[in-house]
């Protein structure tokens, strides 16, 4: 039997044990096998939760427990997973375990660097299993802090400028989030049989149940679904991500697009839209303008990028536009593209971000027009690098074309010719993307070798072979095969899309 | 002339504000300590005045002043302790040259 | 009829190799991937050849239709209750002769390779590419779902991209793949919508389905037909999006540019991917939806005259390019363009499908005599090491053999009887005859201008002055490439011959019936009459070293210079993206989020940090300062309180 506490315990033991090693060796060694054995149990769960719903067993959450935490406001330790969770949960496992591996080599302050790291995972854990929006909330906090010390600590750049952006900006989108759940909380009322006056929940399930009156959704929308679309870089909250990405270490890197950015998206939807569903359908336009503009601008933007870091952060921005997009669509096919462009951008860009960090780590320097020929010296790490860029532009086999082509169909379904225009402009950045990956790998990765001294690079380590393997299979389990991950999630995103529908019927 | 309530008050205020002047404008901890005393001896006067005019049956206001006679020694006590630590780190007890608690 | 695993068997051979080479071959036994993929390409090849017989002579045909047999369809991605993504295998008659054409040309090219690559640095990493490429070729003409040709298209375009740049360490093969990669990526934009707008309104994106749905006149064709946006309606909106996917691949004026450029790879993949197979697809394309476009004129329309114009402006370019393969890639345009003018003029089903039949048999033919002309290209670069026309002459002593097929082919595709080339270009003629004079007037001088351009390039390899090799390495009397080269060139030039001679009005036709076709052979005077008048043009410029060309181009000057520059639609492209869209909409992007978005969220943070900075002063660690504070608002709340009160 699956308990989901333990995705919580296993980070908080592995965070004890590193603080308690002695050495640098033990410390990665901990950290490692911590996230290993994560892995492992998150593996489990999917197999099990997979098995459970072959079964036959159709309850919206699966694995439900819950433990009043403070009994007074009827906050509550409620966890559930469904699909989506799932599959997020899985990101999360795959992305810690290899930005682990690529750290492997930080020998300033080791014991302090994973046990942030593993923090971080805590963080994210427990947001994705939380069914208690206060207890969401709480672990939203937790995996915001510690990037503030591992981006001022041990970035590179303009870190302290950049730690101390990233951490305003996503405290000031949480901020917002507080706001709108404590709104959304006073409006909730729950009324038992015996007792004469109602209370107040915090409780998703029910809280979806409920009927929210139309006026306070439309103020509590925005606050919400602006603070959450903070963290998944909305248009115009997005200028942390490029600082952030580029002074932060790799691993955070790693950490802050692949997952915290899914963390966003994970409320915009989960929260936002699923809750107050009249609102998602009032606000429709507002969300498909923003992100159109996140998508097309952020692809633009990233033409004109002479970093790698950069380059990626700022793709990053428009690849996460389309999550909001799919989001703000409101059709079935749209929301399950959305999901899945969360799992696909998770992985690519962890990836993308585990390649360039090991291409600085040679080379010493991120400037496209100082890199080039380094397919001829370290064809491993550049052969990641250009898959990563090519899931990145949307080749199929690969998971980016999956996610983007189920967005636009899904997309294509809203008839309107403001969508329908809107879907037409975020499908020709498809085009933009090419034309940046393109010339980012064949500056770097191709032409003449720019430096004698490129010749003497050594290829990827073990650890980075495996770390790169492990992204790779997972980008390519889903791109080959990705009904497994269609028919995983679809069935909760039908869940959502019912509730959302009942906004229409409801106005 | 008999004395009345108005008579106390009247002394009470006046050494009030001696005590807050004495506070506001000595720079000797020590001094400062003492205009402390009297804003609390203030206090303790117009405690006093009012149990005997306004409730004569009462001694809650007479209680009220033993606890802040007993109080005052102890706050006396501690800050001599601070001010003599002051003195031992700064060699002075001038409160103008100890404002590292700024900004 | 082959069983299904042996039919799925044939795209996934190459990919086993491609999976294989790079993983294991590439470290471990390098010298044998060129053998193994070789290997796979000849069984692919054998049980596509047993496919097609079997299609076409044992099961394909029910009554006197061929039927279209959907042996495999796995559901890859289910959207909604009926719209999903399939990956399957769809047999009919272009599909299974697509089939024969590809696994046929990337065998003569794995073959040839062997010769060719000898000795590259990354010669297993090519032959893994070729495979890859050779299955995702596989994958786009078998495809059962609109979406799977998408997927494929996509991969044959990597595909593509990663021959081009095969060698990385030149910028003009990386800056030449990228164009390929983004020129064909910004058509499949088109393809893209164009796929979102036909299965919203067929409700599917299997092809079986959807071309029922929009040909019937059902509700959905009538919606589809009615629906407009900017007075056009969403049939011919999709069509023409489609189409414009296809045009990119097919590099279809004016989204041609890429192809002259995407010679930089090696030659065997020019001849594989950039003239017999993947810039056929869009061909293919609009041949697999035909019955769809045969309902909507206006799109058949733009199909047709982008089709002839391309035919016509490569002709033209071609007369003057002195690269070699770059007559060769401008040559194919012309002749795709021939391929798509002449779908363009067809209509689905009975005599109107003549031209779609023609357009069919000149893609196969045009598969065969092209692959040759470019591996022979490919001889003759092997042996000179230079592109350049001037660098050659006087060949045909050096390599016979080469010098010969290559004939053979020049006479093909000159419509010179009884060539292959002849046959499936009369039928289009005839085709165009009969449904559009202009466009035939336009084809017959295409025609003699491709005679004449052919025999250009021909004489001035072969003939012209003597050859004069530069490098000691050369013996000039053993000039003939290994035998691994000249059996591709043999079979090839073979089958130029005697393609022409398969009955394809009775195998592929629109509507699987068979085509009765009259052969007029007063037809055929004018067409051959023309094509020998270039030919003896190009004879007596070029047999010999003579300076008439020159005078006759200084003649023209002004529209020589064009030709020989492409017409400057390179030029006009890169005004377009390094002068408008880089510093117009790129730059002021980027611009404006560093400094106004950006910029925005700073002037926050200096604001709450100056007004701090204001107000910190008051923190001034005097004690008595503070008392004296609370002094005050003491009595000020004391004040406020009183009159409250009173």
């Amino acid at each position: 039997m699956i308990n989901l506490s333990v995705l919580l315990i296993i980070p908080l033991i592995t965070a004890l044990a590193v603080l308690l090693c002695s050495n640098a060796a033990q410390v990665r060694f901990m950290a490692l096998l911590g996230s290993i054995v994560q892995l492992g149990y998150s593996s489990v769960l999917m197999f099990d939760y997979m098995g459970q719903r072959a079964a036959g067993n159709h309850s919206q959450m699966l694995y439900e427990s819950r433990h009043a935490w403070f009994k007074g406001l009827n906050i509550e330790y409620y966890v559930g997973v469904d699909g989506i969770s799932v599959a997020m949960i899985m990101l999360t496992a795959v992305v810690v375990m290899t930005g682990i591996l690529i750290s492997w080599n930080i020998t300033k302050l080791t014991k302090e660097f994973f046990f942030l790291i593993v923090l971080l995972s805590l963080g994210a854990y427990g947001f994705f299993i939380s069914l208690d929006l206060f207890t969401m909330f709480f672990f939203l906090e937790v995996a915001v802090i510690p990037k503030f010390l591992l981006i001022g600590i041990w970035g590179s750049g303009k870190k302290e400028y950049s730690a101390m952006k990233l951490a305003l900006m996503l405290m000031g989108g949480s901020a917002l989030v507080l706001i709108g759940l404590l709104c959304l909380y006073f409006n909730t009322t729950v009324l038992d049989p015996g007792a004469a006056n109602g209370y107040h929940t915090f409780d998703l399930l029910r809280i979806s149940r409920m009927h929210i009156p139309i006026e306070a959704q439309k103020f509590i929308f925005p606050l919400m679904f602006v603070g959450f679309g903070v963290f998944t870089a909305m248009f115009p909250f997005h200028t942390w991500a490029p600082d952030g990405h580029s002074s932060a270490p790799t691993a955070a890197s790693m950490f802050l697009a692949g997952i915290s950015m899914k963390l966003g998206g994970y409320g915009c939807l989960r929260v936002a839209a699923y809750l107050m569903p009249e609102a998602a359908h009032y606000y429709s336009w507002v969300i498909i303008l923003l992100s159109t503009i996140a998508i097309i601008y952020g692809a633009f933007a990233t033409l004109m990028q002479t970093d790698l870091k950069y380059i990626n952060a700022y793709s990053s921005v428009s690849h996460c536009g389309f999550v909001i997009f799919g989001i703000g669509m409101l059709t079935k096919t749209a929301i399950t593209g959305a999901v899945m462009q969360m799992v696909s951008h998770g992985l690519m860009t962890a990836l993308f971000f585990a390649a360039i960090g090991m291409i600085y780590e040679r080379a010493h320097t991120r400037q496209v027009a100082q890199l080039g020929g380094l397919l001829k010296t370290i064809p491993f790490i550049i052969t990641v690098f250009v898959l990563a860029g090519l899931c990145s532009l949307g080749l199929p086999g690969l998971s980016g074309f999956v996610a983007e082509m189920t967005v636009f169909v899904g997309s294509w379904q809203r008839v309107d010719t403001f969508y329908r225009v809107s879907t037409v402009l975020a499908c020709a950045s498809i085009v933009v993307t090419a034309v940046y990956i393109l010339r980012a790998v064949g500056a770097a990765a191709m032409g003449p070798i720019k430096n004698e001294e490129f010749r003497h690079f050594g290829d990827a380590t073990w650890n980075e072979k495996l770390a790169s393997v492990t992204l790779l299979v997972s980008i390519l389990a889903i791109g080959i095969a990705p009904f497994w991950l269609n028919d995983l999630i679809s069935p909760d995103t039908q869940i959502i899309m019912d509730n959302i529908a009942r906004g229409v019927v409801g106005k | 002339m008999q004395i009345g309530l108005f008579h106390f008050l009247f002394v009470s205020c006046a050494l009030f504000f001696i005590g807050v002047y004495g506070f506001l404008t000595r720079r000797n901890l020590i001094t400062m300590l003492m205009s402390i005393e009297l804003i609390l001896n203030s206090v303790n006067i117009n405690f006093v005045a009012f149990n005997k005019f306004l409730f004569a049956d009462k001694l809650d206001g007479i209680f009220f002043t033993l606890f802040i006679i007993t109080i005052a020694a102890a706050e006396a006590a501690v800050a001599i302790a601070i001010i003599i630590n002051l003195y031992r780190n700064y060699k002075t007890i001038d409160v103008e040259d100890v404002n590292t608690m700024k900004y | 009829m082959l069983s299904t695993p042996l039919i799925a068997l044939i795209p996934l051979l190459p990919v086993i190799s491609f999976v294989l080479i790079a993983l294991v071959g590439k470290k471990y036994f390098p010298s044998l991937c060129g053998a193994l993929g070789t290997l796979s390409l000849l069984v692919a090849f054998i049980l596509s050849a047993t496919v097609a017989y079997d299609y076409f002579f044992v099961v394909g045909k029910v009554g006197d239709t061929y039927q279209q047999i959907v042996p495999l369809k796995i559901t890859w991605l289910q959207f909604t209750q009926n719209v999903s993504i399939d990956i399957g295998i769809l047999l009919d008659p272009i599909s299974v002769m697509m089939l024969v054409v590809v696994t046929l040309v990337s065998l003569m090219v794995h073959l040839y390779s062997l010769g060719y690559m000898k000795g590259e640095e990354r010669y297993a990493t090519f032959y893994s590419f070729l495979g890859l490429f050779t299955f995702s070729m596989l994958g786009l003409v078998l495809s059962s779902n609109i979406f799977q040709i998408y997927i494929f298209w996509e991969l044959v375009g990597v595909s593509s991209y990663l021959l081009v740049g095969f060698y990385f360490d030149r910028p003009s093969a990386v800056s030449a793949a990228k164009k390929a990669f983004i020129v064909t990526r910004f058509a499949d934009l088109g393809f893209l919508i164009g796929i979102l707008i036909l299965s919203f309104y067929a409700g599917t994106l299997d092809f079986q389905t959807l071309i029922a749905k929009l040909t019937t006149p059902t509700n959905e064709f009538h919606t589809i037909a009615a629906a407009s946006f900017m007075g056009v309606s969403a049939l011919t909106w999709g069509l023409v999006l489609v189409f414009i996917g296809g045009a990119g691949k097919s590099a279809m004026f004016p989204l041609h540019i890429w192809l002259p450029d995407a010679m930089e790879g090696p030659t065997p993949v020019s001849a594989l991917i950039h003239a017999a197979t993947m810039v056929v697809a869009g061909v293919f394309l609009v041949a697999r939806l035909f019955p769809v476009f045969s309902m909507c004129a206006p799109a058949l329309d733009v199909v047709m005259w982008v089709g002839a114009s391309s035919s016509f402006i490569a002709a033209i370019i071609a007369c003057t390019q002195t690269d070699i393969k770059r007559v060769l890639a401008y040559s194919t345009m012309s002749q795709i363009g021939y391929m798509m003018f002449s779908l363009g003029l067809a209509r689905h089903g009975g005599e109107h499908g003549l031209g779609y039949m023609a357009s069919m048999f000149h893609l196969f033919t045009h598969a065969m005599f092209k692959a040759l002309l470019f591996l022979g290209a490919g001889a003759v670069i092997h042996y000179v090491h230079s592109n350049e026309m001037k660098d050659m002459g006087g060949l045909r002593k050096m390599m016979p053999v080469t010098h010969l097929t290559f004939l053979i082919a020049c006479l093909a595709i000159a419509g010179i009887p009884p060539f292959a080339g002849f046959f499936s270009k009369e039928e289009i003629l005839q085709a165009a005859f009969h449904a559009n004079k202009a466009i035939f007037v336009i084809a017959i001088i295409t025609a003699a201008i491709t005679a004449f351009y052919m025999f250009r390039l021909y004489f001035s390899i072969f003939w012209n002055k003597p050859y004069h090799a530069h490098g000691e390495s050369h013996d000039a009397h053993h000039g003939e490439a290994p035998g691994t080269m000249l059996i591709p060139l043999i079979i090839l030039g073979l089958l130029s011959v005697c393609a022409g001679f398969i009955p394809f009005s009775k195998l592929v036709t629109s509507d699987g019936k068979e085509l009765h076709t009259a052969f007029h052979l007063t037809f055929s005077i004018a067409p051959v009459v023309l094509a020998t008048l270039g030919i003896i043009i190009a004879l007596s410029f070029y047999k010999k070293e003579s300076v008439t060309p020159q005078r006759i181009s200084d003649g023209i000057g002004g529209l020589y210079r064009g030709a020989y520059n492409k017409f400057y639609i390179d030029e006009l492209y890169l005004f377009v993206t390094k002068k408008i869209l880089f510093p117009l909409v790129g730059r002021p992007a980027a611009w404006v989020d560093r400094n106004i978005v950006d910029g925005f969220m700073n002037l926050l943070a200096t604001v709450t940090g100056q007004i701090s900075f204001a107000i910190k002063k008051v923190q001034s660690g005097k004690t008595q300062s503070y008392a004296a504070y609370f002094f005050v608002g003491v009595i000020g709340f004391v004040l406020i309180f009183i009159y409250w009160w009173t």
